[in-house]
């Protein structure tokens, strides 16, 4: 039973990150690129992460699984919000539909 | 172990080939960063998914790693490196 769970997230957080991956190439500029990446990707890890701490030998190391996730959201939000001020900054503008 | 962790760790590989051509496209050097960034985050989940295949838990202590070094690459791309946009992106 716990091990179709677990393969049940693994197999999500695949998809999550197929998702994110896909967002990366198709979207049309960087802050779209980066709200694919920035939710996407971290669900997938999250996923993957839950469903390997399902099959953990010890509460330790599924511990420490499931602390790389927030440590990973965190630095994406960081991240992301400092990128996407940067790139306002330097005059990057916003993708429009009415554009061309 | 279920047995999904190899192909599923073949298959974020995958993702990041895939994100190799973003990486060569730009246009903005944000663009090649955020590949990057996905590197970090699907560099992790392999790196995970290798640990449980067979790999043992140092293999998460190296995925923990991985995700401070591209949170600090990231911060340092952006105070340090970004600081003029030399390529125009002409597709905006």
């Amino acid at each position: 039973m716990l091990e179709y769970a677990s393969a049940a997230l693994l197999v999500l957080g695949g998809f999550f990150y197929f998702a994110g991956t896909l967002g990366l190439l198709r979207f049309p500029d960087v802050y779209t690129r980066l709200h694919a990446l920035a939710k996407a990707d971290n669900l997938g890890l999250g996923c993957v992460l839950a469903g390997l701490a399902l099959q953990a030998e010890s509460p330790a190391v599924a511990l420490k699984l499931l602390l790389i996730w927030p440590l990973a959201l965190a630095a994406s939000a960081a991240v992301s919000y400092a990128i996407a001020r940067r790139a306002e900054a330097l005059g990057i503008r916003p993708w429009r539909k009415e554009e061309k | 172990m279920t047995g999904v962790e190899l192909p599923l760790a073949l298959f974020l590989l995958a993702n990041l080939a895939a994100a190799l051509v973003r990486a060569a496209r730009g246009p903005t050097a944000a663009d090649r960063m955020l590949a990057a960034l996905l590197f970090g985050t699907t560099g992790v989940g392999i790196l995970v998914l290798l640990a449980f295949a067979g790999g043992g838990t140092p293999l998460i202590d190296a995925a923990l790693t991985l995700a401070l070094l591209a949170a600090i690459a990231g911060i340092a791309f952006v105070r340090r490196a970004w600081t003029q946009e030399s390529e125009e992106s002409g597709d905006a």
